[in-house]
């Protein structure tokens, strides 16, 4: 039998390189051995992808893309498929969780400097993946066809009639009608299943591939193929992904799993932070929900637009910072100059901006979740402010913060106090 | 043919021509595909006028009707509330109506309106889309300088009872008024004003 599976092996190697892509990706893929928790996240994303594509495949089963049936095909899925339930709420739990799973993953990138060179690229792919992500989630919280839904996209597809001269002609074709409408949820899920997916696993590979040609940073910040063994090349401070990183992902992957079930079983809507209350009313155009807000995940970005201004009679600068709220990130391989890429060896200034940016990040993402009147309104006598909600007030003050951490960096970076790098990784 | 010396003006304009006719050619293709992504023939035949009676709407009160997929607010106002209207003209961005895309030029009067006193506009705010709320009566949850109008809960803009915006709101313009004429007395028709316009 042995000999046969060797053969077969050979059969195949010979027709495919098998044997060569497992070892330059997996058992010969030398990464450094010093990462910590931060870097369970790359792998969760891509357990988080398989959940969602398989489980997206199920609910497209039984799901409707049609406005007459879509919510009640929802429900149907909810109460009479076998299990559909399950299905159902890993697919939005897992949306949830994605983002979670991003943005820490993110956060790992921001802290050890992995979109410094040679690592550009990767970061790129990343926020295109990000993008994607965001594409998905927009795309896919349509189909229910509830009134959050319905709004979620009315508000959305409006950003775009807000860009000058071509603005309205772009909604209308995006729409693909005057109003959100069948011909829109039909298309959304053209989107959702099929286009944005495929272009999400290209993204994937490709920042994979990428990944592999360059090799994994580390929370050091030293690059490992610096030292390598005199003869066998391999680098003195990695170690083989398989089975070192394989068998620690393991790990990773059963906390996630404990966590994820203990959401689905417990609290699938979250509080109304996964699904949210007013998306179990069928769409309605003729009535906004007293109280409309994005997911969680989208809330930073959210508070921003509705931070800003009109300028000129136009909504559009509100928009334009909320696009570019969001591709900033790509920006930051050439924004950051500091000559240490991980925070252990950064200055006391760097780790100030960048607790500001968090701070920023989660207050917006708070605000975006409320109304605007949340703290009341100042008081119409006090100079500048007086007549203007509270929280409105806020989120300005945090969204130039959140801005700021980008546009000062290649200041604060520049000149930095670290501290010394060593020449290997330390523990 | 094999030793002849590469002619690279040759291959430079082969390889532009190509590119040229190539791209045009897939250019041409992407023409249908976007294209099939605007309004159907079927969408925009949707669009047709409404007739609505306006004669049960008490004063005070307002009904919704649906017109090419829109809420369309018809707003039956008590002379109170008209009397409210000149009132506040320094906190609205555009008090006398002079975005002329906003209402159609037979409506730019004190109430925005052919008939004093029963508004018609579009319920979709111009920020973002959103249909604001109805918040009719002065005062109330929404503060004591409250006029009487409606409010977006989507991003908080503020509208007065004719749908002009406050100041300091997100969005940057009026509401829309349709276009609609009288077909008698309590007959409105949302969406057609041609001929026999006020």
């Amino acid at each position: 039998m042995q000999k046969h599976l060797v053969n077969l092996l050979a059969w195949v190697d010979e027709r495919f390189p098998l044997t060569s892509n497992w070892k330059a990706h997996l058992s010969e893929y030398y990464a450094p051995k010093n990462f910590n928790f931060w870097y369970y996240f790359g792998s969760l994303a891509m357990l988080v992808l398989v959940l969602q594509i398989v489980t997206g495949i199920f609910l497209a089963m039984h799901y409707k893309p049609d406005a007459a049936l879509a919510f009640a095909s929802v429900e149907y899925i909810m109460r009479d498929v076998s299990w559909g339930w399950l299905i159902r709420y890993m697919h939005s739990t897992g949306a949830s969780m994605f983002f979670i799973v991003v943005y820490l993953h993110m956060f790992r990138g921001m802290i050890y400097g992995s979109y410094r060179s040679p690592r550009e690229l990767i970061w790129l792919f990343g926020v295109g993946i990000f993008l994607c992500l965001m594409g998905e989630a927009f795309f896919g919280y349509l189909l229910p066809w509830g009134q959050m839904s319905y709004w979620g996209a009315q508000v959305i597809i409006n950003l775009f009639t807000t860009i000058p001269f071509i603005g309205p002609d772009v909604s209308e074709w995006l729409r693909g009608d005057y109003v959100v409408s069948d011909a829109t949820l039909n298309r959304f899920f053209a989107f959702h299943v099929i286009a944005l997916p495929l272009v999400l696993l290209g993204l994937v590979a490709a920042h994979i591939i990428a990944l592999h040609e360059v090799g994994s940073n580390n929370p050091d910040g030293v690059e490992i193929k610096k030292n390598k063994d005199p003869v066998t090349h391999i680098p003195l401070d990695g170690i083989p992904f398989h089975p070192y990183y394989t068998v620690k992902d393991i790990v990773g992957v059963s906390v996630f799993l404990i966590v994820f079930s203990a959401i689905i079983f417990f609290a699938p809507e979250m509080g109304g932070y996964f699904l949210e209350a007013n998306n179990f009313i069928p769409a309605d155009p003729l009535k906004t929900p007293a109280h409309i807000a994005p997911v969680w995940y989208f809330t930073p970005y959210y508070s921003i637009l509705r931070a800003v201004p009109p300028i000129f009679n136009s909504q559009f600068p509100g928009v334009a910072a909320m696009g570019l709220s969001v591709m900033v990130f790509a920006l930051m391989p050439w924004l950051d100059r500091s000559p240490v890429k991980s925070i252990r060896y950064r200055s006391v200034t760097y780790k100030l901006w960048l607790s500001l940016f968090v701070v920023s990040f989660v207050i917006l993402g708070y605000l975006g979740t409320v109304p605007s009147n949340v703290w009341g309104t100042f008081d119409a006598a006090t100079s500048v402010v007086g007549g203007a909600d509270r929280a409105t007030i806020v989120a300005r003050i945090f969204t130039v913060a959140y801005f700021a951490f980008f546009v000062f960096m290649p200041w604060y970076t520049k000149n930095e106090k670290t501290k010394l790098v060593p020449e290997r990784v330390t523990g | 043919m094999a030793n002849q010396p590469v002619d690279h003006g040759k291959r430079r304009f082969l390889i532009a021509a190509t590119t040229t006719v190539g791209g045009i050619g897939a250019g041409a293709v992407a023409v249908p595909f976007v294209s099939s992504m605007l309004p159907s023939e079927r969408a925009k035949a949707a669009g047709a006028p409404v007739e609505v009676d306006v004669s049960k709407i008490e004063p005070g009160a307002m009904i919704t009707e649906e017109w090419r997929g829109k809420p369309v607010w018809i707003i039956n106002l008590t002379k109170e509330m008209s009397a409210t209207l000149n009132k506040h003209n320094d906190l609205l961005t555009d008090p006398g109506c002079d975005v002329t895309s906003q209402q159609p030029s037979y409506c730019k009067n004190a109430t925005r309106s052919i008939k004093p006193g029963l508004v018609v506009v579009v319920g979709i705010c111009t920020h973002l889309g959103c249909s604001p709320s109805p918040k009719l009566q002065a005062g109330g949850d929404m503060g004591a300088a409250w006029a009487g109008g409606f409010f977006c809960p989507c991003h908080g803009s503020k509208f007065d009872l004719v749908g002009r915006v406050y100041k300091g709101s997100p969005a940057p313009t009026n509401l829309v008024v349709p276009p609609y004429k009288y077909l008698s007395d309590s007959m409105l028709l949302i969406g057609d004003d041609s001929k026999g316009v006020a």
